[in-house]
């Protein structure tokens, strides 16, 4: 690999032991996938996935310790996936316990470390960092050193900023460094597209569920999806981008997607067209019947497939303020509808700090919070972690909750049917 | 007796030991979080999603999947399985190693005292996943030799 002077220097010691093994971690990560020189990060913050202080890992906070002790801190302040227990979020004696002693027991501790190092603010705990409240919004072309899956693939795809599908740890290496490698989709190759999706449904499909269908053909491949924006327009309005937070999610969890085109939407596909895909692209056509087909495939993993759900989760990633706002709306009128105050099932909403200040600043509040609906800023996936909580029947409409965890994936029609009382 | 030649992403040699096939994507957090978390010695693979692995010991396995799949924590999870020394005993990817699983290989032989101490071939060939049973035994050389007993 290229490496400049300064590089070069660091790497052979001259800021330390710390610095010289954070700059070899990245360019022997590089050299695995080809990286010919590593390049500057040009994103004003860094996005970090590990946000937990969980009990396992505690490796990890010796070598951030390492890096403290040495000042090897981030060049740029970050944000971090969400915190992990909320007490508004139900739970029982015993899972609490489970939680605070042998799970998340060390959240203080880490949560130090991540300040010393360089966290935003107390509240920057969120996978959507990309929300204007949150304020970590890359811009077009910006180089980033992020982790996150669905986090990534939103920056890729949607922002056109450029990331790579990075692991924890290696996200704050770059950004101590303050570069990353030069490959895969921070290149124009690695970014064109190897999949033509062809879209022939009847009606606008389930975001999470065609998702998830491109994410299980094309796994780590870049798609480019015809006959979406007849259903999103050509605009990336609140809408658009929600569903697609919603949609790169499944692409990234249940494949390992890390950038897709929408044709007619996201800004590459827009300034480039058709010259994005590659010439022996392959083509998978998504119609009624092959959602359906996809849909029938999961697992039901719960003991008994005819239990009543204990919980609901909704937001993973977290819900932005227009669905908070839209799905306010639904559940009052579903309520109404049939004739019931509150939801039926314990119903947890999540979302980012401060999505969740500005939301209670509207009036929605107060009528989501009527509906009997918890809204925490928790990650429900480690959530579901405990194994008490895995024994519990909690559906979702997200599909990465439902890939990594016991959670029952309904459509989103499904899930408001079961809360207000209509039928599945 | 079949030999294969793969990419020494993390270098060592190990003999004669017992492969454990996924033809499926390793989700590395689903695998190994609750055998971390619980002390498990022998690693018993929670990915309930994976019927090649799930409820399998992958301590001491030469462990043979295509590639590793789902959250981006997985290279700090492999890391950490690392230093606890509850990794496999070889990992053996039949397409060229993903990102995240490349880091934690790449971040454990940097940052641990001894390395990941688990060698690492990738770029092995689908043939090699087709050919490659639970069960058999395993003999992984320097050069990235991999030998099917």
């Amino acid at each position: 690999m290229f490496l400049t002077d300064e590089q070069q220097s660091i790497l052979k010691g001259s800021k330390g032991a710390t610095h010289a093994k954070v700059m070899e971690s990245l360019i022997r990560y590089g050299e695995l996938f080809g990286a010919e020189k590593l390049v500057p990060i040009t994103s004003k913050y860094n996005h970090l996935v590990t946000s937990f202080g969980l009990k396992m890992i505690g490796p990890i906070y010796d070598l951030m310790n390492k890096l403290i002790e040495a000042g090897a801190f981030s060049q740029q302040r970050f944000s971090c996936d969400p915190r992990p227990v909320d007490k508004n979020v139900p739970a029982n004696f015993l899972q609490k316990l489970i939680f605070n002693k042998f799970m998340y027991s060390k959240q203080d501790f880490y949560e130090e470390q991540l300040n010393k190092l360089g966290l935003m603010d107390k509240d920057a705990f969120t996978c959507t960092c990309y929300m204007d409240e949150v304020g970590n919004k890359p811009n077009k072309g910006e180089i980033l050193s992020w982790s996150e899956s669905s986090a990534v693939v939103y920056a890729n795809s949607v922002l056109g900023a450029r990331c790579n599908r990075n692991s924890g740890i290696i996200d704050i290496m770059g950004s101590v460094a303050g570069y990353v490698p030069y490959f895969g989709l921070l290149t124009d190759e690695g970014r064109k597209a190897t999949w033509i999706i062809e879209l022939k449904t009847t009606k606008k499909p389930d975001a999470q569920l065609l998702g998830s269908a491109i994410g299980m053909k094309v796994m780590e491949d870049v798609p480019y999806v015809k006959g979406l924006d007849k259903y999103l327009g050509a605009e990336l309005n609140d809408d658009a981008c929600a569903y697609l937070k919603d949609f790169g999610a499944a692409t990234a969890s249940n494949g390992a997607v890390g950038l897709y085109h929408i044709e007619n939407l996201t800004p590459e596909a827009k300034e480039l067209g058709e010259s994005l895909i590659c010439e022996n692209a392959q083509v998978y056509v998504i119609d009624d019947a092959e959602l359906q087909r996809v849909y029938d495939s999961y697992p039901v993993v719960w003991k008994n497939k005819d239990a009543k759900p204990k919980l609901c989760f909704m937001g993973c990633p977290h819900m932005s303020l227009a669905q908070l706002k839209d799905w306010t709306v639904k559940l009052e009128k579903g309520l109404k509808e049939n004739g019931n105050k509150k939801v039926l099932i314990p119903t947890v909403f999540t979302s980012a700090p401060k999505v969740i200040e500005k939301f209670k600043e509207t009036e929605y509040a107060k009528r989501l919070e009527a509906t009997g609906v918890i809204l925490s800023y928790i990650c429900p996936l480690m959530y579901m972690n405990n194994p008490l909580c895995k024994k519990m029947n909690v559906i979702t409409s997200s599909n990465k909750l439902r890939t990594y965890t016991t959670a029952r994936y309904y459509s989103d029609d499904e899930i408001l049917a079961q809360l207000v009382g209509g039928s599945k | 007796m079949k030999k294969f030649v793969g990419r020494v992403v993390a270098p060592g040699e190990v003999r004669h030991v017992e492969a454990l096939v996924s033809h499926g994507g390793l989700n590395t957090l689903a695998s190994f979080q609750g055998a971390l978390q619980f002390g498990d010695k022998k690693v018993k693979c929670g990915d309930q999603s994976n019927p090649d692995l799930y409820g399998k010991e992958m301590a001491g396995k030469a462990l043979c999947i295509p590639q590793t799949i789902g959250s981006t924590t997985g290279g700090l999870v492999l890391y950490c399985a690392c230093s606890m020394r509850r990794q496999p005993s070889c990992m053996l990817f039949s397409k060229p190693i993903d990102s995240l699983a490349g880091a934690g290989v790449i971040l454990a032989d940097v940052w641990l005292d001894g390395g990941a101490q688990m060698p690492v071939i990738d770029s092995l060939g689908d043939e090699f996943l087709e050919t490659v049973k639970t069960g058999d035994k395993i003999t992984v050389e320097s050069d990235g030799t991999v030998i099917i007993e």
